[in-house]
């Protein structure tokens, strides 16, 4: 923790800021506050870890943060959310363009096969992310390089594979290197290891770890896994009905929770696995 | 990819084979004597009952029977037509080509049509343009294609005069080359206009809802996070895989569009085989009857071919999966 805090371009400087994020859904006839009033920030190349049991709203605040939100009817989407000092809300949608494309915030999720298309061949895939308009080449050296740079030693064989080819962790990897194409400078996870079995979650995780290194790339992760974040993450966030019941250094969350949901949760994450030290 | 090809033809072999053995069976079921039908509306001489019966073995067994015209409808031979004084198959060979350059034509437009509605509406899902169009689409649609095709008569033909009321051509011709072709093609183009409209509306709905149920996949998602365009996105990602059910849908609308539109047919004296189909019902010309009926079904069979095949094109989970 102390060898990433020294990269850090400043601490206080925040590449994402968000003041009273609220979304709220309408469902039928009834209200879903998904979120509701959510404060949090990143700073650049720091890993911050969003805990939170499912319908705790972590998902639809990144869903929101990063204007990815679900075909839901939406009653309520306000708040002051700042990118490198940028106003995401009131984006165009060539700015956000322009943004996602490059140098901004791309995002992995939960189900890799879910999320990749089904009928293009992975090479094809990522190369779209590289160059939207579509010259990317699909056996390109750079779609190679990105195959190579999440842990695949053949890239040639896996970028001309379709994603039904593939096992889910090595989806996962290609859903990185998609995300990783836009060179961006905040990587969202959303439960990027849920769906997989538990060997290939810690190779996963390992390579996510590496990178955000690697490249001093910021990192939120979406989990409820305590054990993920314990490993990964700077800080926390503590999210329950919608809200942040708790935010605070890793440590200090595990040795001192203020919240009782927070001790809980500790409480019943039982395992903790070291991936620092294992080679990726 | 080739083996599948020819597992799918394999498996199409039998099925032929039971729809000519269903059919011959049917035919035989339908009530009434053919040698009577032959004589008409008097006695049947013994002699010439005997004739008969001998000549085309009449009284073999049943299952002998049903040997003998598989074996002659797989070399080729329908029987004869005593009403059109030909040979069935030749009978079909003649109508055949006019009714699939109709279904051509018109499939030609409608699946353009249809994925170019489907997709406006399904993008813009609720929208004004999506209600206008859906409504607009499913009026079309509901429509008969015989009064479809009589209104397009009235405006297009007799108001407006620009294309002929029926037929498929001039009784005397003498244009030659490229004049042919456009002379054909106004006879053509009611019949395949009124089709291509009525298959048209019906693709419309089914790409609508494929293209919604596309939009709501999490690659679409994954698009929009690389900074795609909308139009990128629909193009690349929406167009191809929403278009697998259509692909579906039209392959069996086109193979049974190959047994004749018959209503389209009737409206614009189209001697296609729907014409003939119903000529021949009406004259009690059983062995056309099933000609056709056989000739329809194989083009059906063969048209869930080329779908199965299309797909595995198409979609490259089937290829290596199925």
């Amino acid at each position: 923790m102390t060898a990433s805090q020294s990269r850090r371009p400043g601490l206080t400087e925040r590449l994402l800021d968000v003041h009273n994020l609220k979304v709220h859904f309408q469902v039928s006839d009834r209200t879903i506050r998904a979120v509701d009033g959510v404060d949090f920030h990143v700073r650049p190349a720091e890993c911050v870890g969003i805990v939170g049991e499912s319908g705790s709203g972590k998902s639809t605040l990144v869903r929101a943060v990063s204007r990815l939100m679900p075909n839901l009817r939406i009653n309520e989407l306000s708040g002051d959310l700042r990118f490198e000092g940028r106003h995401i809300l009131e984006m165009s949608e060539r700015d956000l363009r322009a943004l996602r494309r490059s140098h901004g915030f791309s995002m992995i999720f939960q189900d890799p096969l879910g999320y990749l298309n089904p009928t293009h061949r992975v090479g094809r895939q990522i190369a779209e992310a590289l160059s939207p308009q579509g010259k990317g080449r699909p056996d390109g050296q750079r779609v190679h390089s990105l195959l190579q740079e999440v842990g695949f030693s053949d890239p040639k064989s896996v970028a001309h594979s379709f994603p039904h080819e593939l096992s889910g962790g090595m989806r996962q990897r290609v859903m990185i290197a998609i995300a990783l194409a836009s060179d961006p400078k905040l990587l969202f996870a959303d439960e990027p290891t849920t769906a997989l079995d538990a060997t290939v979650q810690l190779q996963v995780l390992q390579t996510l770890y590496r990178i955000h290194k690697e490249r001093n790339m910021a990192v939120v992760i979406i989990t409820h896994d305590l054990g993920v974040v314990a490993e990964l993450c700077d800080r926390v966030y503590v999210m329950q009905t919608g809200k942040v019941v708790e935010t605070a250094d890793t440590v200090d969350l595990f040795e001192r929770p203020k919240h009782s949901y927070s001790a809980r949760l500790i409480e019943l994450s039982a395992h903790r696995v070291d991936f620092r030290s294992a080679a990726p | 990819m080739l083996r599948y090809i020819l597992q799918r033809a394999l498996y199409a072999l039998p099925l032929m084979l039971v729809i000519i053995v269903v059919m011959f069976t049917l035919l035989h079921l339908i009530p009434g004597d053919p040698v009577q039908a032959l004589v008409g509306d008097y006695p049947v001489p013994p002699a010439y009952r005997q004739a008969i019966e001998e000549k085309y073995r009449l009284n073999d067994p049943f299952l002998t029977q049903v040997w003998n015209y598989v074996t002659a409808v797989v070399q080729g031979d329908f029987g004869y037509s005593y009403q059109n004084q030909r040979p069935v198959l030749s009978l079909i060979l003649e109508r055949a080509p006019r009714t699939i350059l109709l279904a051509s034509v018109g499939f030609a437009f409608a699946i353009p049509l249809g994925m170019a509605i489907g997709v406006i509406t399904g993008t813009t899902r609720s929208s004004t343009t999506d209600k206008i169009w859906t409504t607009s689409a499913l009026i079309a649609y509901a429509i008969p294609t015989f009064w479809l095709g009589q209104l397009l008569v009235m405006f297009f033909a007799l108001r407006l005069g620009w294309f002929p009321t029926q037929g498929i051509g001039p009784l005397v011709s003498r244009a030659h080359g490229f004049d042919w072709i456009l002379e054909r093609g106004r006879y053509l183009a009611l019949p395949a206009l009124a089709f291509a409209i009525h298959e048209g509306m019906r693709f419309a709905r089914i790409m609508r809802a494929s293209v919604i149920d596309t939009l709501s996949q999490g690659y679409i998602i994954t698009a929009r996070s690389k900074g795609l365009t909308r139009g990128q996105i629909i193009r690349r990602h929406v167009l191809r895989n929403s278009s697998l059910p259509l692909v579906t849908v039209a392959g069996y609308a086109f193979g049974s569009a190959l047994s004749g539109a018959v209503l389209l047919e009737t409206v614009f004296t189209w001697p296609g085989l729907g014409l003939l189909m119903v000529d021949s019902i009406r004259l009690r010309d059983n062995l056309t009857v099933v000609g056709v009926v056989i000739f329809s079904a194989v083009a059906v069979v063969l048209m869930n071919l080329l779908v199965d095949i299309l797909y595995a094109m198409l979609d490259p989970r089937i290829r290596t999966g199925g």
